[in-house]
């Protein structure tokens, strides 16, 4: 196992190296700069601005240059947050974005596998509809809907939770986006875990537990949720890395300082080294969490470890 | 039994929506502010401000824009402060001269005037600081707004010493400043953050890291506390400010508010108490359920649409560029467009201190003249309802810019049957593609004074400077921006500045649209607030009633 996952995190870093390389490229090749504003700064400015940056320089200078930043681990100042270096930033949002993204697939197992689970026993009965409809409602709503009528209700009518911010990090900070951020997950939970326990109950060890006399209870949690469960798991993997990722537009909505936000305000801003930052930092979060899966994967089919 | 489960559980939470869905203009007016004499204070003096993005940088040499601006009015004091109107008011300087060739300014400091760590403010710190602002190796992009200093573009282009710069401690508190040429609104630059002294030995001990709470030593009201980004930035009171009796908040909270939308909810649920702005889109909604919170007050900007006057089909065809002007219902676009109280432009200079508005002729029009002199230039420009227009607007991704665009264009098919296509581009490419004066016809175009002067927009017209992506050039009218820059009289330089604006409207490079406003909520027990053309407040100003 140890040699499969060096095998798996040394075939990594090709990878990485070409998402680097692409986004490095991509990034200078958007039009405009990072010191573009309404008004054209004097060229001597300009120019004292690009040299102190190394802008100046050839693009492969550059390149290279960076390479062998992010070697030793530097990733350079940002160009728009200047106090801070892209570093601090990343070890600023991350902790944030992993928080928001742990705390919602949590809850979207949690819930998603239940509603699943009686959609499932109670198959095209009444309960099986109103999950399957609201599931469905679920994915198609778009969390920047979902997220304000959130706000609208618990924040600004009921006055239960905070509408935004992160406060002093509290918990009650981060339910509304917890709960905003796993919506669709939940959503989309059910509606696997739903389909795969029909074709478990289907099946003939099924069967054979009911002829045995089992109550439902015990057939459902010791013999079917463990096989119904796989899907589920295969989708964790990189819905765990999507939603760390992803949560750019509750981040928004909510104000919560993660990582996202960091990536768009870096992409507007021609922050180049704060984009390329976050998009490494995001290469090796997916990058890890399918070796997570992977790994799983192969712990259960020892087929795959040869 | 399971479907009246259902029922109970939908009715349980379809009441406990309805029973507390109260009106927030009903809740609001349940609050009693300021106690029963209603002036008593409240226990907690926190004021909580919607700040719009994330400040860039708290070092007072590297800041832009608005977002910090407005902390570092809280953080630092410059020479020359302004008053809760905007007047300019004494700042770190009690006083000051200016000689007979309006070369020279004596600033004579207060000698009250501490850092934050307890450190006398001296004429030297100033000095340091303003040689910093222009030194290269600080990295500032808007030190050239201290241009008007002697030697200060030199520095920057690498010609002579920073150390040449044209400032000097004459003793600890008394600081000269020398102009390359006289410049009647240097005073008002002084309030800019380019302007403010920092304290040497932190940014000798700490560099770039001078900014971080534990680090910073400031002059102002207020000292950093807490800088977490892109969550919150908490300042709280500074005891060594000299005038920290008469201050009356203790803590102030920035957050930034990018998402308007988000930005008005906290404010709904009472987690700030100033707005940096309102979402547009609601502005009715808001009159009729938060009116009394609203502030609605001019903003030192104009909102326009520039014609490429390189290309065709606007080069050398003033006619046209006459007729798309006049078409326009600009009182249609203010109030129902854009509904938010901006006000209908018929020139380039919004109203600024000292200076005498100049409007086009057609201001005093009636909209049927404005429209039949339309149409009559329209065809003496060479097209007619058989030969119509086709025209681009680009604009930079905005809701505002685009329904402000779609309007304009309906007016103009309307009337004059012009056949209009729509272009949006990302800021940062819409700059690009903007400065580029290529593949423009009519773009969008805005510009928000950096200090309140005419000369900050009348600069920006002349040939080849910053904003000018029309690519006008009128000779005549730099010649007399020129003048009015080296100008000590007012009325004169006043005067100047009117005949380059006259010259400009009737060589027609831009479209006037409307004067900004600026639109943001305030909770009554907010006391202390008095607008001015500029927004900058300080929080030092502001006190909280109870509530």
């Amino acid at each position: 196992m140890i040699i499969y996952t060096a095998k798996r995190l040394l075939g990594a870093l090709p990878t990485l190296f070409v998402l680097i390389s692409v986004a490095f490229f991509m990034i200078r090749m958007a039009p405009g700069g990072p010191f573009d504003t309404d008004r054209t700064l004097p060229p001597e400015m300009e120019a004292n601005l690009r040299a102190a940056y190394h802008l100046d320089e050839p693009l492969y200078q550059q390149y290279g240059r960076y390479l062998s930043n992010i070697v030793v681990g530097d990733f350079g100042p940002s160009f728009q947050y200047k106090d801070f270096t892209v570093t601090e930033l990343l070890w600023t949002g991350f902790p944030v974005s992993l928080r928001l993204g742990i705390a919602s697939i949590i809850l979207a197992l949690f819930f998603g596998t239940i509603a699943g689970c009686f959609s499932a026993l109670r198959q095209n009965s009444k309960l099986d509809h109103l999950v399957m409809t609201l599931s469905m409602m679920g994915i198609s709503i778009p969390t920047f809907v979902i997220a304000p009528l959130l706000i609208l209700f618990f924040a600004v009518y009921l006055g239960w939770l905070p509408a935004g911010g992160l406060g002093s990090g509290g918990v009650v900070n981060f339910i509304l986006p917890t709960v905003s951020l796993a919506l669709p997950q939940i959503a989309y939970i059910a509606r696997l875990m739903r389909g795969s326990m029909i074709e478990v109950l289907r099946s003939s060890f099924i069967r054979t537990a009911k002829a045995q006399g089992l109550s439902i209870k015990t057939i459902i949690i010791r013999h079917a949720l463990k096989p119904a469960m796989m899907p589920v798991i295969s989708y964790l993997g990189p819905a765990t890395a999507g939603i760390i990722t992803g949560s750019v537009v509750i981040e928004q909505i909510f104000g919560i300082p993660g990582l996202g936000r960091f990536f768009i305000q870096g992409a507007l801003n021609r922050d180049y080294t704060l984009v390329m930052g976050v998009v490494i930092f995001y290469g090796i979060i997916i990058i890890l969490f399918n070796l997570c899966v992977d790994i799983i994967y192969a712990y259960l089919d020892p087929k795959l470890r040869k | 039994m399971t479907q009246i489960r259902y029922k109970i559980l939908l009715l349980v939470l379809l009441s406990s929506f309805g029973c507390t869905q109260q009106d927030p203009s009903e809740v609001q007016a349940s609050i009693s502010i300021g106690g029963i004499s209603g002036k008593e204070l409240a226990q907690e003096q926190v004021l909580r401000i919607g700040n719009g993005a994330e400040p860039g940088s708290l070092d007072v040499h590297l800041c832009e824009g608005v977002t910090c601006s407005a902390i570092l009015r809280d953080l630092y004091e410059g020479l020359i402060s302004e008053a809760e109107n905007g007047d300019l008011i004494p700042g770190a300087a009690r006083d000051w001269h200016v000689s007979d060739d309006g070369l020279t300014y004596t600033f004579y400091l207060r000698e009250d005037a501490i850092w934050s760590n307890g450190d006398s403010v001296t004429a030297y710190d100033w000095e340091y600081s303003l040689k910093r602002s222009i030194d290269p190796k600080t990295m500032s992009s808007y030190g050239f707004i201290l241009y008007p200093i002697k030697n200060a573009r030199e520095i920057t282009a690498g010609e002579v010493d920073a150390d040449s710069l044209g400032v000097r401690a004459v003793n600890n508190y008394t600081f000269e400043i020398t102009l390359r040429s006289p410049t009647p609104y240097f005073l008002g630059l002084l309030t800019h953050s380019q302007s403010y002294a920092v304290h040497r030995p932190s940014i000798e001990e700490f560099g770039t890291e001078h900014t971080r709470p534990l680090n910073m030593t400031s002059s102002g009201a207020y000292i950093l506390s807490e800088w977490v980004v892109q969550s919150h930035i908490k300042l709280v009171r500074n005891s060594n400010y000299w005038d920290n009796e008469n201050t009356v908040i203790d803590e102030v909270w920035y957050f930034p508010t990018e998402d308007k939308t988000g930005e008005l909810s906290r404010y709904r649920a009472n987690e700030l108490d100033i707005t940096s702005s309102v979402p547009t889109a609601q502005m009715n909604w808001i009159r009729d359920n938060l009116g009394g919170d609203l502030i609605s007050t001019p903003y030192l900007g104009v909102y326009y649409f520039g014609f490429n006057l390189l290309t065709e089909p606007f080069k050398d065809n003033f006619s046209l560029r006459k007729a798309l002007s006049l078409a326009i219902n600009r009182d249609i676009i203010t109030d129902q467009v854009m509904n938010g109280g901006q006000i209908p432009a018929y020139g380039w200079i919004p109203p600024v201190s000292g200076y005498e508005q100049q409007s086009m002729a057609e201001a005093s029009w009636t909209q049927d003249e404005r429209e039949a002199e339309a149409k009559r230039l329209y065809h003496e420009a060479g097209y007619s309802e058989d030969n119509p227009l086709s025209v681009e607007i680009m604009y930079n991704t905005s809701q505002d810019h685009r329904r402000l665009a779609i309007a304009i264009s309906a007016m103009w098919r309307q009337l004059l049957g012009t056949q209009t296509t729509l272009v949006n581009q990302e800021w940062k490419v819409f700059l690009d593609t903007r400065r580029a004066k290529q593949d423009t016809e009519v773009f969008r175009g805005g510009w928000i004074g950096d200090y309140n002067d005419a000369y900050t927009f009348a600069e920006l017209l002349q040939c080849n400077t910053g904003l000018n992506d029309q690519g006008y050039c009128n000779a005549r009218y730099d010649e007399l921006v020129k003048l009015a820059a080296n100008e000590t009289n007012l009325l004169a330089r006043a005067e100047l500045l009117q005949e380059a604006e006259r010259i400009m409207l009737d060589d027609m490079p831009i479209l006037p649209i409307y004067f900004y406003v600026s639109n943001y909520l305030l909770k009554p027990w907010v006391g202390g607030h008095e607008t001015n053309i500029m927004k900058h407040y300080r929080s030092k100003n502001y006190f909280i009633l109870d509530h």
